[in-house]
């Protein structure tokens, strides 16, 4: 199995303060991989160092074997939906449309087979019938199934996404996860921060547990230990892991879908 | 007048001015998408002590000279803004105002240090203040044309990259798009903009011309490029304006003459876009209003031929069956026979509805039944608690949205009441 991304000895802060510790570790290519960790643990700040937006302080990032800018079009990143003003006049197609901007190919005019794929996109997300809507007119989910649409438009080999699940209704999570596996399917790499502990093992088959250092990376059931849980959540999780641990046990429907299954 | 749009070199003004103002419009449209009005504000001051430092050291008022020194100092007070947010607790809002005061208040002590000489009157440096559009020389309008020139095709060229990075800046930096670049080239020609527009406007009401007609064109579209097409335009006719009210009254300062014009352009769009406009919203609702009524009358008869079966009905008994105030009924009554829905009335005043009526009024009482099934079925409501809901979406659910609900609920017979849900045939099936 070739990697994806390795880092070595990252590190990253803010104002002189590291949020990110030498965080060392290579993700498997062709793998649907989840970063989880309590909030501020820096897991946006990952996936922003990985694709250059902020300097390390110190450590290397390396993609494909590769520096950063060398397999640049190989990449695509999905930022957290709250980064952007979705009041800003355009269409759900001419936000997909950016997709398909790289550089050097600025200033060239689009092509039928930049539209082509654009539509193609948004097709897969589910997202056709909105092409020709205004952003501002779209839910919370359909925002993210749009970013989505524009990372899809970029056929990058590696996706990097920011909570695509953040405030997307069940039926909507699902349909994204299936594509996902699709995309998985083909041999693309996905590595998305997920912030539900819940569904971590059903969707992933690898996982970084992070918090400000990294707690454990590597296959999912090595990692979602309750020990590894306890030192990135700490006395956060005490309840909530029991809680789970105890549905487990006893297998309680923990999500809503199962309950609708009774008659 | 007819001097005005005949004479050769006004011609010439007024084309450079027009230049200006689309100049202004196109970047301002990137100010304004950008949330950096403040910003903008803060350049247009600071453009003051360089036009003045340039006339001090060229000792002429040759229009290049002073181009020059407008962007050197409007530059230089966004490279000030950017440090001073960068490296100290100072926020954004902060530094704009302390830059615009700083470089402002330099400007002012220059103009007045040239004025006091005695040359600043034959330079007209006072005219960078307010504006005076008539008083620009050929020279003045080859250089700001070309320089407004520039500034039009930079922005057409680098249009789809500006788009993208306003949008969302990190994902024009992962897409490895060179972001700091694009940003220097766009704050370069709005500095540009700036320095040009203000030989129209002046500096103090320069902001106004950069951002107003970018405000208003985003009420009549929300598509970037319509948007900025439309804020060219606003610019180019206040840029006209202020050549003309400069001819007309040659003592006068076109900027505010300028910004007024501006100003009724935003209030005109704010009133009468579609869609965004207050009007429009008036109408939409006024719209809504009368479909209700008329929706409402139709469903009354529906309702009472249940109760009473086929038959003429009277002014009175329809008021009282649909609680309708007379005013109302009478306006409703209109419309109906206007929509060809309603028959004339019998020779004892008596009502009946046209066949395409009672189409139109199953129509609508199936939509309210079918709804408060839904809810009582699918949401699981109880059957007493659906009717106000039912009320308010028989007006609005299209009939895509009806087909999706007949197909759902397939195509039932009864409502949660066990009223009859009318259909215009028999459905086969059920
Ligand atoms: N622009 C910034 N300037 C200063 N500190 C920041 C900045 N962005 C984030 N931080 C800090 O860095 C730490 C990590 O933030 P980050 O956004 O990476 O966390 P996260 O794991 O993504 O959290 P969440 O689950 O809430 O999204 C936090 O303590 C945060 O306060
Ligand atoms: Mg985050």
């Amino acid at each position: 199995m070739s990697t994806a991304i390795e880092t070595h000895n990252l590190t990253v802060s803010y104002h002189r303060k590291p949020v990110l510790w030498d965080i060392d570790f290579e993700l498997p290519e062709g793998q649907l991989i989840g970063i989880i960790g309590p909030n501020g643990s820096g897991k946006t700040t990952l996936l922003k160092s990985i694709m250059g937006l902020i300097p390390p302080a110190g450590g290397y990032v390396k993609i494909f074997d590769q520096p950063l800018d060398e397999v640049r079009s190989r990449i695509s990143y999905v930022p957290q939906r709250e980064s952007v003003d979705w009041d800003f006049p355009v269409s759900v197609r001419d936000v997909v449309l950016m997709g398909r901007y790289r550089p050097g190919r600025l200033l060239r005019r689009l092509s039928a087979e930049d539209h082509a794929i654009a539509m193609e996109s948004l097709r897969k997300t589910g997202m056709e019938e909105f092409a020709g809507r205004q952003i501002s007119q779209l839910s919370g989910g359909q925002q993210q199934r749009v970013f989505i649409a524009r990372a899809l438009a970029q056929q990058a080999d590696l996706y990097l996404m920011d909570e695509p699940f953040a405030g997307v209704d069940a039926a909507s999570e699902q349909a994204i996860l299936q594509l996902l596996a699709d995309m998985k399917s083909e041999g693309k790499t996905v590595v998305m921060v997920h912030h539900d502990l819940q569904t971590v093992r059903q969707y992933f088959n690898w996982i970084v547990l992070l918090n400000t250092r990294l707690i454990a990376c590597g296959p999912v059931e090595s990692v979602l230990t309750e020990d590894n849980l306890r030192k990135a959540y700490g006395g956060q999780l005490t309840i909530l892991s029991n809680v789970a641990h105890l549905a487990q046990q006893r297998d309680f429907p923990m999500r809503e879908q199962a309950k609708k299954q009774k008659p | 007048m007819s001097a005005f749009w005949s004479d050769p070199n006004v011609q010439m003004v007024v084309l450079g001015v027009m230049l200006l103002g689309a100049g202004a419009g196109v970047t301002g449209v990137f100010t304004f998408v950008r949330k950096r009005a403040l910003v903008g504000d803060a350049i247009a001051h600071s453009v003051l002590p360089g036009v003045c430092l340039a006339f001090l050291i060229s000792g002429q008022k040759h229009p290049l000279w002073l181009l020059i020194g407008a962007v050197a100092t409007g530059w230089l007070s966004l490279l000030t803004m950017d440090y001073i947010t960068r490296n100290s607790k100072i926020k954004a809002d902060a530094a704009i105002g302390v830059v615009l005061s700083v470089f402002f208040g330099l400007g002012i002590l220059l103009l007045t240090a040239i004025q006091a000489s005695g040359s600043g009157h034959q330079a007209g440096l006072d005219k960078f203040l307010f504006g005076k559009a008539a008083s620009l020389t050929r020279q003045d309008v080859l250089v700001f044309g070309a320089a407004a020139g520039l500034i039009l095709s930079v922005s057409a060229l680098f249009f789809r990259a500006f788009s993208t990075m306003s949008f969302d800046r990190e994902f024009a930096m992962s897409a490895g798009l060179p972001v700091k670049t694009l940003e220097f080239i766009l704050a370069t020609i709005t500095v540009l903009a700036v320095a040009t527009g203000i030989q129209a406007v002046g500096v103090v009401l320069m902001a106004a011309l950069l951002i107003t007609p970018a405000a208003a064109a985003r009420f009549w579209t929300n598509n970037l490029v319509k948007m900025t097409l439309l804020a060219a335009i606003f610019g180019m006719v206040s840029g006209l304006f202020g050549a003309w009210i400069s001819y007309q009254a040659p003592a006068m300062p076109t900027g505010p003459w300028i910004v007024i014009l501006l100003t009724l352009i935003a209030l005109f769009s704010v009133l009468a876009a579609p869609e965004r406009g207050i009007l429009a919203r008036w109408q939409l609702q006024r719209n809504n209003a009368h479909k209700m009524l008329t929706e409402n009358i139709l469903k009354t008869f529906f309702q009472m031929e249940e109760l009473h079966g086929k038959q003429l009905f009277s002014w009175e008994a329809i008021l009282q069956k649909g609680h309708f105030r007379e005013q109302e009924l009478k306006k409703g009554l209109g419309q109906l026979r206007r929509r060809g829905l309603l028959a004339a009335p019998d020779v004892n005043g008596l009502w009946r509805l046209s066949s395409e009526g009672e189409t139109e009024s199953r129509r609508v009482v199936r939509l309210h039944r079918l709804w408060e099934l839904y809810l009582s079925h699918k949401l699981g409501m109880a059957a007493d608690h659906v009717h106000d809901s039912a009320e308010a979406m028989e007006h609005l659910l299209t009939p895509d949205m009806e087909k999706r609900l007949l197909e759902e609920l397939e195509y039932p017979a009864l409502d949660p009441h066990d009223s009859k849900i009318p259909y215009d045939h028999q459905p086969n099936g059920k």
